[in-house]
């Protein structure tokens, strides 16, 4: 009632440029540490990193933990945690690999490559990833068992119910059309790319737009325009750019020959073809603005938050938070399923050490990405980012030759760095 | 005791025949096997600040969480302008116009005033999307009638002063036409200059004929703002006297030797 806030309010001259932005912090020293790491990676590999054929990659490899991350964000805000996603992504991943290998052609007498193939798959993936995880969710929520156990316990259940489906044994080939999901195998083409790029800038802008209109028309201050200027520029050159990276990166023109050869045509002399985004790249953009506008603008994101922030408090304002528990399981479990759609497409087979660690790493993307794990704080896009951060460190190194151990070392070593990083700029910015 | 209540609330002519706004009618909830209220009426009339009035333990707290919601009683009723009502859940207790400021404010601290004032009950668009701005516009408009130097929209409420956290909880309470409050200590955490602008507010509310409960240790901000004081020990109701007939002693002596006034020993 008495303080500061006394003060005649707005007008108060801003100093600093960022402020005037107010682009977070946070995940402005994400993207820096992003950009880099990629650029000191190019350094040191001879201009190797910063590649259209490897950012292709280093997208294409990121999007399978970035997918569970964006799940792990909610589990994590809402004060629960997930070990068991590796697992689960194996178990959907060998429930898939079965139905399209066994199931449907020996059973239904579906031959390989029928058309229906793909979808009845992906299908049964979805719904069992999404029940695994409801029953977890029920675990926890109703019976009150800590998610820790629960998906401790999850871990070994479902990594050994995929060896068991198995046999232990790698499943594969798979089909044709569901290895699209893959990434080299499924790509939208540089026109259709092009166009989604542009269409995507557009709604950025429009989204940017509508939501200073909204603040405007009820008198709530809004940010200069040419910050929200510069800000549009800047998502506009971040997605046309990623497009016309991936649509830089040729497919090879053996490659390119046989695609020829399958259409029973002969391909011109001298022709290059771009990639242009992957499917599993547009998979993982989906999800990521699904799962926003889900946590920033639906009832149910508001409660996840709220519940994160107080438990309590939630409870008492009426929020059932027992069944939140169930519907954020439920989703991480679906997450899993399209991850390891995402994941079997792109190694060509379902091997039995599919998603190994993931779990690990899903939880780390999250973190680093600024998900706090005492709940109530968190992002989609930080998620991804860590991913991101993660994969080009992973990758970087690789391609520099340091040896696995130092790796894996390594990536521990700026998990812990990174969280400790995390926790002095929030006391500094005297917030919890 | 119950009989006792009963013609005294007569005598004091209140409602003159018009049933109270709330009745909790011989309520009894324990915890593993401990009675935590035991067999204990209150009532509550239009207008009227009743405060409740015991230890630590004595039971207040919880009696009044079954009218919030937040317990199920195990025997008992409950009666809205004279109808027996089920409250099951915080929201059975808000559809009855039943709202609840908590002793510790149940705020979610990593969100803004407005997402706090409208928790459970988002204002949403056409397309079923929650309506920030609107939302902040209706905070703006309420803040400003309860605490017109409220600037923060915009921070989490963990970046506010303890008055200002509680104008929040206030105003999550009285916004949606509450017909029945329950205040649980609020003033425990609030200097005197705070304390003041919830007895203003009380007395605003109680001349908008709505009813409260006031939760209090503190005997004189009960004597200063209430009508009736209900004292609980052990469980039990002492009894439920008028405060203009009673003394701070008498009231003291009931919390404490848990004897109304009239049952003193010589």
């Amino acid at each position: 009632m008495t303080e500061t806030s006394s003060q005649p309010v707005p007008q108060k001259a801003k100093a600093n440029l960022f402020q005037q932005l107010e682009l977070d912090m946070r995940l402005l020293g994400m993207i820096g540490a992003f950009i880099i790491l990629c650029i000191g990676f190019n350094i040191v590999t001879d201009g190797r990193f910063l590649t259209p054929r490897n950012l292709f990659n280093l997208s294409i490899q990121t999007v399978s933990v970035a997918i569970m991350a964006c799940g792990m964000v909610f589990i994590i805000v809402m004060r629960h945690i997930d070990l068991s996603v590796g697992a689960l992504l194996a178990t959907t991943s060998a429930v898939m690999a079965m139905t399209q290998t066994e199931l449907l052609p020996n059973v239904l007498g579906m031959g390989l490559n029928h058309p229906a193939t793909w979808a009845i798959t992906l299908v049964v993936g979805l719904v069992v990833g999404t029940l695994i995880g409801a029953f977890h969710g029920w675990m926890v929520g109703y019976l009150t068992i800590p998610a820790f156990i629960v998906t401790l316990g999850g871990f070994l259940v479902w990594r050994n119910v995929a060896w068991y489906m198995t046999d232990g044994q790698t499943i594969g080939p798979l089909d044709s059309t569901f290895l699209m999901f893959g990434g080299t195998n499924g790509t939208l083409g540089t026109t259709v790319s092009l166009l989604f790029g542009l269409a995507a800038t557009a709604i950025a802008i429009w989204a940017l737009w509508s939501g200073r209109r909204s603040k405007a028309a009820h008198g709530f201050p809004v940010k200069p325009v040419w910050a929200e200027t510069t800000l549009a520029g800047i998502i506009g050159i971040a997605i046309m750019g990623y497009v016309l990276i991936v649509n830089s990166y040729a497919i090879p023109t053996r490659r390119l020959e046989r695609m020829f050869e399958a259409r029973g045509e002969t391909m011109p002399e001298g022709l290059i073809v771009g990639y242009g985004i992957p499917i599993s790249v547009l998979i993982l953009i989906l999800v990521a603005v699904t799962l926003t506008v889900v946590a920033r603008k639906t009832r149910f994101g508001r409660y996840i938050f709220a519940t994160g922030g107080n438990p309590d408090a939630a409870e008492l304002s009426g929020i059932n938070t027992r069944m939140m528990t169930v519907k954020i399981f439920a989703l991480m479990g679906f997450l899993c399923a399209l991850s390891a759609v995402v994941a079997s497409a792109r190694l060509a087979n379902h091997s039995n050490d599919i998603g190994t660690l993931d779990e690990l790493r899903v939880i780390a993307a999250a973190v680093i990405g600024g998900t706090a794990l005492s709940g109530g704080i968190g992002t989609i896009y930080g998620a991804i980012l860590g991913a991101l951060i993660m994969q080009a460190l992973q990758s970087g190194m690789a391609m520099v030759g340091v040896d696995a151990p130092f790796q894996n070392i390594v990536v521990g070593t700026v998990l812990v760095l990174a969280v400790y990083i995390d926790i002095v700029y929030r006391k500094r910015l005297g917030a919890k | 005791m119950m009989q006792a209540q009963e013609t005294q609330n007569q005598a004091s002519g209140r409602g003159s025949g018009q049933p109270p706004l709330v009745e909790m009618r011989d309520i009894s909830i324990s915890f593993g096997g401990i009675k935590a209220v035991d067999h204990v009426s209150v009532d509550l009339y239009p207008g009227e600040v009743v405060g409740l009035l015991g230890h630590n333990g004595a039971g207040k707290s919880t009696l009044i969480k079954v009218l919030s919601g937040a317990y199920q009683m195990d025997h008992g009723e409950i009666l809205i302008d004279g109808k027996k009502v089920e409250i099951n859940n915080p929201r059975d207790a808000r559809a009855n116009n039943i709202e609840t400021i908590y002793q510790t404010l149940a705020l979610a601290d990593n969100l803004d005033a407005s997402s706090n004032l409208f928790l459970g009950r988002e204002m949403v668009t056409p397309f079923g999307l929650v309506n920030d701005a609107a939302m902040e516009a209706e905070c703006r408009k309420i803040m400003a009638q309860l605490n017109p130097n409220f600037q923060k929209f915009n921070d989490p409420v963990s970046a506010l002063s303890g008055g200002q956290r509680q104008s929040v909880a206030i105003a999550r309470a009285v916004y949606f036409n509450a017909r029945i409050l329950i205040m649980d200590e609020p003033t425990a955490a609030l200097g005197p200059h705070e304390t003041q602008m919830v007895a203003d507010l009380i007395q605003q509310l109680k001349a908008q004929g709505i009813g409260i409960f006031l939760i209090d240790h503190d005997v004189h901000a009960v004597m200063e703002l209430c009508d009736r004081a209900s004292v609980m020990k052990n469980g039990q109701l002492v009894g439920t006297v008028d405060i203009p007939d009673v003394t701070d002693d008498d009231l003291l002596s009931m919390i404490i030797l848990g004897k109304k006034p009239g049952e003193k020993t010589e």
